[in-house]
């Protein structure tokens, strides 16, 4: 991904006037239609230019927000095993938040820049991940429900028209299946177990349930982005044909481990085969994404934190590696 | 808040015999960390047995506007490819 490359590439790409910039839209969009990707130096609109910088940005701050939650269980995982997968799976998200940025960087976007959105609180990330994880259970369920939802959000992105993007998403999704699989696994070690296990796993089911439905965002009449993010297909499939994919598929899972997902108007439409679900509670939502859900606060506390403690190390390396060039100048 | 660490382009080997093959990027102070970076982030699965990072800055890219210009030439040259060539099916090994 040559990013440094793009920064010749400035607002003078774009040629004056407005006949040629059309013409290049249109070839830009015939390419984009005929399944072509577009590579960092391509032209390409500066809106579907910023639309990737503020959708990808976004989705690596949610990679790295997200270590939080579940990173609050590492030393208190059961036993080993479950100590050892979780540490993996943490660590995972931390290089997904990695490939992310870097494919953000391509469309001319430092790092930094980035990282100091997400620490002023100017950026969003997930809304899903300003909810607390209370117990053990709630690893098993962020794994079942959250990456089973972030997954079915992500294989159509594989398919992105823009080819850093799409290929960072490969090898995400590559790795996120396993995620999804060990958090089944602790709900399916709960749900077998005694009946305060199997409590505690209908209680993060309980609290997990419509947060996740949540995450594929707001229905499709009320979403602002998605035709335009169709057509240059960042996006394939709707908000809400993501969802009720995800809810067929999940439904049946959850009456595998005899847990009751908390929907009395759940139910399997035989004519269509799908299953119909109540009302999603969108204010609420709202007031997380607002910043105005459980942990939005501590959350970010904790990345700044965690970003200012790293301070000295980055000063550190930074002039070491300047001692280093300095003496070999010398020494040639 | 200080500079980004330089970026650095990460190419991996998967395998003795293949070739290294561009995977993405990271920051680092110098090419060591890149190393060491490279390892956390892109080699968590057996991914590779060799890597190489290059300063982002020292790649010299083509320009997508003379693409039609550096390979375009090559289009009409289709005799440079053993299929132009017709020889009778009695020919053995050729």
């Amino acid at each position: 991904m040559y990013t440094q490359a793009l920064d010749s590439l400035g607002k003078d790409c774009l040629p004056a006037g407005s006949t040629q910039g059309s013409a290049l839209e249109a070839r830009f969009q015939a390419r984009v239609d005929a399944d072509e990707k577009i590579e960092p130096k391509d032209w390409m609109p500066d809106a579907y230019r910023q639309t990737l910088i503020r959708q990808i940005s976004q989705h690596a701050h949610s990679e790295i927000v997200g270590m939080l939650p579940e990173g609050n269980w590492i030393t208190r995982a059961p036993t080993l095993r479950r100590k050892a997968v979780l540490i993996a799976k943490v660590q995972d998200e931390g290089g997904h938040g990695m490939y992310l940025y870097s494919a953000a960087e391509t469309l001319g976007i430092s790092r930094q820049q980035m990282i100091e959105q997400l620490l002023a609180g100017t950026a969003k990330y997930s809304s899903i991940f300003n909810y607390p994880t209370l117990t053990w259970a709630d690893v098993g369920a962020v794994g079942w429900l959250v990456d089973g939802a972030a997954i079915m959000n992500q294989i159509p992105i594989c398919r992105c028209s823009y080819g850093p993007y799409a290929r960072a998403m490969v090898r995400i999704c590559r790795e996120e299946s396993f995620h999804q699989r060990q958090g089944f696994e602790i709900m399916l070690a709960l749900a077998r177990g005694s009946a305060e296990q199997r409590q505690m796993a209908q209680d993060a089911l309980n609290r997990w349930w419509w947060p996740s439905i949540m995450m594929f965002g707001p229905s499709d009449t009320q979403s602002k982005h998605t035709a335009q993010s169709m057509r240059w297909k960042i996006k394939r499939f709707t908000n809400d044909e993501l969802r009720q994919k995800f809810i067929d598929i999940t439904a049946p899972q959850a009456e595998f481990l005899g847990l009751k997902i908390p929907d009395p108007q759940l139910h399997r439409d035989e004519g269509s085969e799908h299953y119909r679900f109540g009302t999603i509670d969108w204010s609420e939502f709202q007031a997380v994404l607002q910043g105005n859900g459980p942990c939005n606060r501590e959350r970010l506390e904790a990345r700044r934190h965690a970003h200012a403690e790293g301070g000295w190390v980055r000063e550190a390396a930074a002039a070491h590696a300047e001692k280093q060039r300095a003496r070999a100048a010398q020494a040639a | 808040m200080t500079q980004d660490w330089p970026l650095f382009e990460v190419f991996i080997r998967s395998r003795s015999g293949l070739e290294h093959k561009h995977v993405g990027s990271v920051h680092a102070s110098d090419a060591r960390m890149a190393i060491e970076h490279a390892r956390d982030v892109y080699t968590r699965r057996q991914e590779g047995v060799s890597l190489w990072v290059v300063r982002s800055s020292d790649i010299m890219a083509s320009d997508p506007a003379e693409a039609d210009a550096l390979f375009e030439p090559a289009r009409d040259k289709v005799y440079r490819h053993p299929t132009f060539y017709a020889i009778p099916d009695e020919v053995k090994n050729l």
